[in-house]
């Protein structure tokens, strides 16, 4: 039985020491993978305060993943045509800056969850989840049927958003800023979780009769937890489109939710570092077993009956044999 | 004679034909703990709920502390000062006792936005829960989860949250509820030092504990109250003993 620091501590050590020595072995693939975890954890442990310390099973995440990225591709394709956003009342120019784009994304995503939220919130359970997934499709749809920004082709990013200092075209460079930007939220998520706020959210997820009775009102902190959820969804989308300098409509769509999702059952609900286990298992089944059939998600729906049915505590919980958290 | 913290006129109440408050007028003076004794389905939790907030009556007024509450929800209410136990104990049974305590002195507190400090490193918070713990003999238990706590550790813990929201009235429904005999005692003692805190609207069945505790006691059958008087008073009322106490005495 092992202890759940050291496994969280190996799993990011791992995390970086992977992609180091597989860009020193000139492996460059093994690094945008690395990258692609380091993307896809971001964006459940934004799907995380949500879901797993608020209770909210969002369905809908994918909105905000898109709208991330399609925040960094606007800019991008702007600054790429030399065509400023827009001219009135002011001009607003394009910019391929991650320094910019990155507060943007947050921005825009804060403001879809609050929005989405705002009106999903005032249902609960299967309702909460089906509203979250209608939202999600609405914008899916919108980007679609939006000819200025690709509609169903997507959007390119010729050249890769850049960071002052790095060379964000060098695969190792560009995992150095996913990484830093994995950390920053899990370390955010982790002290959010044992803050007032997080005592508050979490209790509500277990009684929200009794956090009514101690007069703490449960809609304006899953608003907030909603809000703060979406954020950081949607910055792991922009990140997620400068990793392929592409964005389409598939970032949008319901199965996207649905891996973000996967990511935290797999890794284990709730569990601070259940993110990146789940969404590096993810990544790893899809590499191994996708080049042997097209049909590995077949696979994988085997291995997520059989955490939901034996693991509840997901990949972290069977290692640390710990079902309780928080 | 001081004007009643909590004060209910002519509270109605039905679901369908079924009138579950019919005109209840109660009041809870400071000091003093107020039992609300009756057998079971006669409306007494109902009455609990419509205090707090969880349900809205029909017709007639509840004042607390000089204030209509009509239109103000659960939430309002707990802030205004009205603490609560429940009849089947309701805690946060993933949290430690300690965590637990610690969310309705956060509650009372009415700051729940600090998203950076951790709340068990906040004295301003765990000191005065602790204490709280204290008082209801919890001590030592603090980082057990609620979980797995056992049913009378639970009753207290219930308590102790009531106690952390430094209220200015106790509903308190059914505490003694499954206690078995040395825990009644236990907590009827615990509860006659209350009193001094915030007067107590106790809903219970335990007639020794009742009769032990309260200054006086209200009698509801039927949604109505029938009597309501000090302990002499209701021991010898005739229609109560007909109606109420000749069930169990």
């Amino acid at each position: 039985m092992l202890r759940e620091t050291p496994v969280n501590i190996a799993l990011v050590l791992l995390l970086l020491t992977v992609p180091v020595a597989a860009s020193a072995m000139d492996e460059p693939f093994i690094v945008t993978l690395a990258t692609k975890v380091a993307i896809f954890a971001t964006a459940a442990v934004g799907l995380n305060i949500a879901l797993g310390h608020g209770g909210l099973v969002s369905f809908g995440h994918a909105a905000f993943f898109g709208i991330g990225g399609y925040g960094a591709g606007i800019l991008a394709s702007h600054a790429q045509n030399y065509e400023p956003l827009m001219t009135w009342p002011f001009t607003v120019e394009g910019t391929q800056q991650m320094l910019i784009i990155w507060p943007v994304a947050l921005l825009a995503g804060g403001i879809a969850a609050l929005a989405i939220g705002a009106l999903s919130l005032r249902t609960s359970g299967v309702y909460f989840i089906m509203i979250t997934l209608a939202f999600a499709q609405m914008v899916f749809y919108f980007a679609v049927s939006w000819p200025a920004y690709g509609g169903e082709d997507g959007l390119p990013i010729y050249v890769r958003n850049s960071f002052p200092g790095l060379n964000t075209l060098r695969p190792l460079d560009f995992f150095a800023v996913a990484f830093v930007w994995f950390l920053a939220a899990t370390l955010f998520s982790i002290l959010l979780s044992r803050s007032r706020f997080g005592l508050a959210l979490q209790g509500a997820r277990q009684n929200v009769e009794r956090v009514r009775a101690v007069g703490i009102d449960p809609y304006r902190l899953r608003l907030v937890a909603f809000t703060i959820s979406g954020m950081i969804t949607a910055l792991a989308g922009a990140l997620y489109a400068d990793l392929n300098r592409f964005v389409s409509p598939s970032m949008l769509s319901w199965q996207t939710s649905g891996e973000i999702m996967v990511f935290i059952i797999l890794g284990g609900v709730g569990r601070h570092f259940g993110p990146l286990a789940g969404a590096a298992l993810f990544i790893l089944l899809e590499y191994a077993l996708g080049g042997v059939s097209e049909y590995w998600k077949f696979l994988l729906g085997v291995l997520l009956l059989l955490v939901v049915l034996f693991a509840h505590g997901g990949l972290i919980g069977v290692v640390t044999r710990r079902r309780h958290h928080g | 004679m001081a004007e009643p913290i909590l004060e209910i006129r002519d509270l109605t109440k039905s679901f369908g034909a079924l009138t579950v408050s019919d005109h209840i007028s109660l009041d809870l003076r400071a000091g003093e703990i107020h039992a609300l004794i009756g057998p079971n389905g006669a409306g007494k939790s109902t009455l609990i709920k419509q205090i707090c907030g969880e349900l809205q009556q029909d017709s007639g007024s509840i004042r607390f502390a000089g204030r209509d509450l009509a239109g103000t929800g659960t939430v309002e209410r707990a802030r205004l000062g009205l603490a609560r136990t429940f009849q089947v104990s309701s805690v946060a049974p993933e949290f430690t006792t300690l965590q637990n305590v610690v969310l309705a002195v956060q509650g009372a507190s009415g700051r729940s936005f600090g998203f950076l400090r951790p709340v068990l490193s906040d004295p301003s918070l765990t000191g005065p829960a602790r204490r709280h713990m204290e008082r209801v003999g919890l001590t030592g238990r603090e980082n057990i989860l609620a979980s797995i706590l056992s049913h009378g550790e639970r009753r207290r813990l219930e308590l102790a949250m009531a106690l952390a929201m430094e209220p200015h009235v106790f509903l308190l429904d059914e505490p003694m509820a499954g206690l078995g005999p040395e825990g009644s005692v236990e907590l009827t003692a615990i509860l006659a030092n209350l009193r001094h805190e915030a007067p107590i609207l106790l809903v219970e069945h335990d007639m020794d504990a009742v009769f032990a505790l309260a200054d006086r006691i209200s009698v509801l059958v039927y949604g109505r109250i029938i009597a309501t008087g000090n302990v002499d008073d209701i021991r010898s009322n005739p229609e109560v003993q007909s109606s109420y106490l000749g069930e169990t005495a």
